[in-house]
């Protein structure tokens, strides 16, 4: 429904602006030259984005996800103090990480889903400390390749779509760092 | 560091490769099946990128669009923020395709390597489609009362749309 509203008001915004502005000729070729444009753009970013799904199929299969997950079981044990004794929690959490890691989204959702079930159970109904910690951090994107925007940067005709790898992981990382600073704050703060 | 990033895509690739063959993959099969599901996600993504696409041109033809950005402009600029990409930080929370729309008609009409285009991709990159995402957890978990988690989770990505900018000012400015 929200993009129904999103849509309708861009559209209407755009005639009145165009009205206003006596740019009313400009309009319907872009719209058409728009419509066109996204299929061009989609199929020049196709082989990059079946490139890379192809990589991570590997990844996935090869227990890559596994591997990494030992490395976060220090960290994610201070972040989840009230789930620290429960393995199977904090096992599904270290997969759940690993696989947004390596852009396995869909690996990665049913394992958080499958956390904050087990969570769940101990506040039925009510999202404890630890539940909005799992949700800040599976809002916050921590994907190491970043595969469709690259792919999209391909299609624009950028030589070199992952220059902007380390960008995105400095700024992913502050991201995160900020929710989860924001998470344990609220958490101290926050009367119901 | 540029011999680094020269060598990381296909480093990536031979190198997932031969752990996967190592580990007794059928590596050339998963990469086949890994390139039929990113045709899927290409099919799936098309039709928002069709209707995202045609508004945002509409808009921008119409001239609201610099409209919006010069009256914002001040703002965002006291930020560093460039108040182009101000339609990208509104869809981002709320669609993941929209989102993909909009930034990529960033990229293509500013061009990939501008600083505006550059932003987007960063922004789009570091950021995901937060309302999505809570809505699929605590549907999942049969929670009500969801406390501070949106405002927390919109913290980060307010910091995600800060730090994209500063970012790429400071790496390619």
């Amino acid at each position: 429904m929200a993009m129904t509203v999103i849509w309708t008001g861009m559209t209407a915004l755009s005639l009145v602006c165009a009205l206003v502005l006596g740019n009313q000729a400009a309009l319907a070729p872009a719209a058409m030259e728009g419509a066109a444009q996204a299929i061009q753009l989609g199929i020049s970013m196709a082989g990059v984005l079946c490139l890379w799904m192809g990589v991570m199929e590997v990844m996935d299969r090869a227990g890559l996800a596994g591997k990494l997950a030992k490395l976060f079981r220090p960290v994610l044990r201070r972040l989840y103090p009230d789930f620290a004794g429960d393995k199977g929690v904090m096992d599904t959490i270290a997969a759940n990480v690993s696989a947004n890691l390596l852009g396995l989204g869909n690996a990665a959702t049913p394992l958080g889903l499958e956390a904050a079930r087990r969570m769940s159970r101990r506040t039925p109904g009510v999202a404890s400390d630890s539940l909005c910690m799992l949700v800040v951090c599976n809002t916050a994107s921590i994907q190491l390749i970043p595969t469709t925007v690259a792919a999209v940067r391909l299609a624009a005709g950028c030589e070199t779509p992952f220059d902007i790898l380390p960008a995105v992981w400095v700024t992913s990382l502050l991201s995160v760092a900020v929710g989860i600073t924001a998470a344990k704050l609220l958490g101290k703060l926050w009367r119901d | 560091m540029q011999v680094v990033l020269d060598l990381l895509v296909p480093g990536i690739i031979a190198g997932v490769s031969c752990y996967g063959m190592a580990r007794g993959v059928d590596v050339y099969d998963a990469l086949l099946q890994g390139a039929a599901k990113g045709l899927e996600i290409l099919w799936r993504i098309l039709p928002a990128l069709v209707t995202l696409l045609t508004v945002v041109a509409m808009l921008r033809a119409s001239g609201g669009l610099d409209l919006t950005a010069q009256a914002l402009g001040p703002l965002l600029g006291f930020l560093g923020i460039p108040p182009e990409t101000m339609g990208l930080m509104l869809m981002r929370p709320i669609s993941g395709s929209a989102a993909l729309g909009v930034g990529s008609e960033l990229i293509t009409t500013y061009g990939p390597d501008s600083l505006i285009g550059r932003t987007a991709a960063v922004m789009l990159g570091s950021t995901e489609t937060t309302f999505y995402t809570i809505a699929v957890y605590f549907g999942a978990a049969g929670i009500k009362k969801t406390r501070y988690a949106v405002p927390a989770a919109l913290c980060a990505d307010l910091a995600g749309f800060f730090f994209g900018a500063l970012t790429v000012r400071i790496l390619f400015g």
